[in-house]
């Protein structure tokens, strides 16, 4: 094919991609973006994964290793199916923190550290170095291809002179399309749609290409199968150790490779595109990788033996004859170079001026926040760094000679990026991974990485001296570069991967558990590990009453913002309910604010800008000592609450129980008086009878002395009722006067038994003594306590309803006190009338009444307060139990008050 | 804290454990690949690469039956979910 056509096919591909990315660009600004904001240009977009290096490289790769390239979109597969994991955060956070890039998100997210932003900024520059070189070789590769057909024509300009003119090209296409216009929220419809579009025409090639090999010239499915079974080619058998590594490095790099962060997470427009995402473009992959096997091998069997095999795709449809195939398939490697070329230079650029550029540029001139136009300045720094990168990228590849197979670069780029991992991972999973600690693994693995990778691959003696390979860093043989403490088992590629993650995974944890994170770092870090909680948004950093007027903000914010920076200003005036222009500078909208300007120029900048206008850089210790002042109080006052809640619930039961108390005793002391007025009428009754019979005169002796007897018997009845309500009266006044005296108790129990005696003399009913517990010698008043002993023994004998009666009495001595129990075996005292026993006027039952009026517990009480004691029911003794304790020495002889 | 309810609705349980098949997709895929590589170094080839597509494909199906639920879940009772990875 004339080498003139192949240009021109080229450029107007180009042109075509232009007015693409010019339309859509077009229609975004009119907001009718329609269909272009659907998941399935989102996922096309991801296909930016697959580069030339998977559209050429792969079958190179296959070629050489057998099935093992299928390890580069199995890790990205696996991760993707487990979107639910770790990417769904991963957009989130990008999506909330108005995040431009890998090395924004890790320097917002630890504090919004320009040092990080750097040094993340560094390491991918380095590490996509290579990768860009790949992209322009295989793209010099695929041209030199075509030439060799070309009759004399233009072989003599060399390679580097094709490379050369590609990657200007390229980085005017980037500059014109990457650059037009800085966008509040970095986002490049035109170039996300532009891709899509190179995306379906890779796909198509490739497929092409497959359909053709296999059914075209490998006859059929099943034959190709055997084929591939029958080729025996060395290296083709799966190596344990890369199987596993590489996959493992895949699924790290399609996190962490600044290309796929910005399509995957900046150019996110919604959320729930990545659910469709998480299985389609596992899908592409599949598709892509689906006829790789088959056309290597169809392509080795077929080709001669010196053929480039990462030029099969394209060499093989032009040795049969396919001119129109092989365009196409020119076409599509193509595409994958330039799509690649121009995302990662725009991810690359971004982080350039974002975080290393900019942030100096206001440190060493902090007027800068307030004059000029910075829109102006941010973009031509994006610019001159997306030329600077790609003249990296083409000086890597002049000076590596070109000649080394593409899957070997790639896969250097990829271990290098995936140094960002831990950090990363660390960062939204850990709320203790701190500043110092994602540095010092930041460091360490890239570190490692370039020491055991990057730098060998410029081959040995390069860059380090040959000597080194063999003896070691400084003649320390652990320090070989491709066998690190010794591990010279290992393949190269795995030995630098695991060391270096495996150190840099070390260095982050290590380094977060001994330092201390600065009070951004914690906010920054609840901020985006809580991403999925609202409550913790809510108390993102923000800045309160600043001493800037409004409208310095607006200027600042209109240099970046241009237009758009009007609109927001008076939505958010609109919104806190003023007319104009200038909202109040309330905490939330500051926040809001400096998110916006952060989508611009990154957070640290934003942050930065903001600080100089406000005239603070950080949260100071006043502000953090309020915000814990004030947490400390509504703390404090909720657990007041809650205690006097609590205390309230108590008095409230209290209360209650009182009150039923009360009730009971209101009502039992009616039906006292009601009984007592009943139990002084039945004597009085009979007494007015008998003596008016006795007035009456005339009647026989012995009927005047019955009568006379029952007189005087029922006056003693009356004499006995009113004694007990007197002595109640005395004992409750606490008027009483106390006999003290030496006693025995066994003694006192004994007169009390005998005395109780008579109460009920005709039931069976035994009382079980311990003679030898009571040799007990008391102070204290003898006759009261009898009465208490008397009161309950015949209580026993009158109410125990058990047959034969018995009831145990117990003593005990314990620290000074006596314990007197008296336990029957009767039924006992149901529950509910416990709480009432003592009480005055209390009878449990009517039937039994001997005599009392229900005062005799009352008087007991009475007494032992007395005596400085106390009586008090023993529940659970199966029948009624009543424990007296008292003092074995009364104090204050006669403590009652005189009469 | 919030006091979450001990029982759910049938749909809330069911998009949960939902969530937890997400969860656990990525582990299954990961030990089905991985199975090549714990094989003999001298294991065939086209056996091989036969087995891995037909694996990749099952995932990517499975993925595709899970996502649709999953998504819709999200913004319809994502209050009622406890906060995630809480360390």
């Amino acid at each position: 094919m004339p080498f003139n056509l192949l240009v021109l096919s080229c450029v107007l591909y180009v042109i075509f991609l232009f007015s693409v990315a010019f339309v859509v660009e077009r229609r975004a600004t009119q907001g009718r973006l329609g269909f272009l904001r659907s998941p399935m240009i989102y996922t096309l977009s991801l296909s930016i994964y697959c580069t030339a290096w998977t559209f050429y490289g792969a079958v190179g790769y296959a070629a050489r290793s057998g099935i093992e390239y299928l390890t580069i979109y199995l890790g990205p597969t696996l991760v993707f199916v487990g979107w639910w994991l770790v990417l769904r955060k991963l957009v989130r956070i990008g999506r909330q923190q108005r995040v431009t890039s890998i090395a924004d998100l890790i320097s917002s997210r630890f504090g919004k550290s320009n040092l990080l932003g750097v040094v993340v900024t560094l390491i991918a520059v380095i590490a996509a170095t290579p990768y860009i070189a790949l992209q322009l070789q295989s793209m010099t590769l695929s041209f030199s291809v075509f030439a060799q057909d070309t009759p004399g024509g233009w072989i003599g300009q060399g390679r580097e002179d094709i490379a050369l003119w590609v990657a200007a090209g390229l980085a005017l296409f980037t500059i014109i399309f990457g650059t037009r216009k800085l966008d509040a929220k970095e986002q490049h419809h035109g170039i996300v749609t532009a891709i899509a579009v190179e995306a379906v025409v890779k796909l198509v090639a490739l497929l092409a290409v497959g359909i053709f090999v296999v059914w075209g010239v490998g006859g059929g499915v099943l034959s190709v199968i055997d084929k591939i079974a029958a080729m025996d080619s060395p290296g083709w058998e799966l190596k344990h150790d890369r199987w596993f590594g590489l996959i493992v490095l895949s699924a790290a790099a399609v996190i962490s490779l600044p290309r796929m962060f910005q399509v995957m997470v900046v150019e996110n427009i919604d959320e729930s595109h990545l659910a469709r995402a998480s299985w389609a473009f596992p899908l592409y992959m599949f598709a892509m990788s689906l006829f790789i096997l088959p056309i290597a091998v169809v392509g080795l069997e077929r080709m001669p033996a010196d053929a480039n095999p990462d030029m099969l795709v394209l060499t093989l449809p032009l040795a049969e004859g396919q001119g129109a195939l092989a365009m196409l398939v020119f076409l599509g490697g193509f595409s994958s170079a330039t799509s690649m070329v121009i995302v990662e230079t725009i991810a690359l650029a971004t982080m350039i001026s974002n975080n290393v550029v900019m942030p100096i540029w206001l440190r060493l001139r902090p007027a800068a926040a307030f004059s000029g136009d910075l829109r102006a300045g941010v973009l031509l720094t994006r610019r001159l760094a997306i030329g600077g990168v790609l003249a990296l990228g083409y000086l890597y590849y002049r000076n590596s000679g070109g000649s080394e197979a593409l899957a070997a670069i790639g896969l250097i780029a990829f271990a290098g990026m995936a140094q960002f991992l831990p950090a990363l991972l660390g960062g939204i999973f850990w709320r203790g991974g701190t500043k110092v600690g994602a540095l010092a693994g930041l460091l360490t693995g890239s570190v490692i990485w370039a020491y055991t990778l990057f730098l060998p691959s410029f081959g040995e003696g390069a860059v380090i001296p040959a000597q080194v390979f063999s003896d070691g860093l400084l003649g320390f043989s652990w320090l070989r570069p491709r066998a690190l403490f010794g591990t010279d088992g290992m393949d190269p590629l795995v030995h630098s991967v695991f060391w270096s993650l495996a150190l840099n995974a070390i260095a982050f944890a290590l380094g977060s558990v001994l330092t201390f994170p600065d009070p951004v770092e914690r906010i920054q870090g609840v901020a985006f590990v809580n991403a999925f909680d609202r409550e913790a948004q809510a108390e993102r950093l923000g800045w309160s009453h600043g001493q800037a007027e409004p409208e310095a903000l607006l200027s600042l914010a209109q240099r970046i913002l241009g237009e758009e920076a009007l609109t927001f200003f008076e939505a958010q005036a609109k919104a806190q309910g003023k007319e104009g222009f200038l909202p109040d500078l309330t905490p939330e909208f500051l926040a809001e604010a400096e998110r916006r300007l952060a989508g611009s120029v990154g957070a640290a900048t934003a942050h930065a800008m903001i600080s100089q206008l406000f005239g603070r850089a950080t949260v100071t210790v006043e502000d953090l000592m309020a915000v814990a002042n004030e947490t400390a109080q509504i703390m404090e006052y909720s657990a007041k609450l809650e205690a006097k809640q609590e205390e309230l619930t108590i008095t409230a039961r209290q209360l209650r129980e009182v009150n039923e108390k009360l009730t009971q005793l209101s009502v039992q002391k009616d039906a006292f008086l009601s009984q007592i007025s009943h139990e002084l009428r039945t004597p009085m009754t009979s007494i007015r009878a008998f003596s008016e019979i006795l007035t009456e005169g005339d009647l026989p002796p012995e009927m005047v002395g019955d009568s006379g007897r029952i007189i005087h018997t029922e006056a003693v009845r009356l004499t006995r009722l009113l004694d007990d309500l007197l002595d109640l009266s005395v004992l409750e006044n606490g008027t009483v006067q106390l006999n003290l005296d030496l006693a025995h108790l066994g003694g006192m129990l004994d007169r009390a038994v005998q005395a109780a005696a008579q109460t009920r003399p005709d039931r069976a009913f035994e009382i079980v003594r311990d003679a030898a517990s009571e040799e007990i010698h008391l102070l204290t008043d003898p006759d009261r306590l009898v009465q208490v002993f008397i009161n309950l023994i015949s209580n026993a004998r009158k109410y125990c309803d058990a047959d034969p009666g018995v009831l145990r009495v117990v003593v005990r001595q314990k620290a000074g006190r006596i314990n007197v129990d008296f336990i029957d075996n009767g039924k006992g005292i149901p529950k509910e009338s416990q709480r009432i026993i003592f009480e005055k006027f209390a009878r449990l039952t009517d039937q039994t009444r001997a005599g009392g009026a229900g005062l005799g517990l009352a008087i007991v009480r009475e007494i032992m307060t007395n005596l400085g004691g106390s009586i008090s029911y023993l529940p659970g003794q199966r029948g009624a139990a009543f424990r007296v304790t008292l003092p074995l020495r009364l104090e204050k002889p006669g403590q009652g008050k005189p009469l | 804290m919030k006091n979450s309810p001990l029982f759910l609705a049938r749909a809330v349980y069911r998009r949960r454990r939902l969530r937890d098949a997400a969860r656990l997709l990525p582990l299954v895929g990961l030990l089905l690949i991985l199975l090549p590589g714990l094989g003999s170094e001298e294991g065939s080839n086209a056996f091989d690469a036969v087995y891995l597509f037909v694996v990749w494909i099952v995932l990517i199906l499975t993925a595709a039956l899970i996502a649709p639920g999953l998504s819709q879940s999200e913004t319809e009772d994502d209050t009622a979910l406890p906060p995630e990875d809480e360390t």
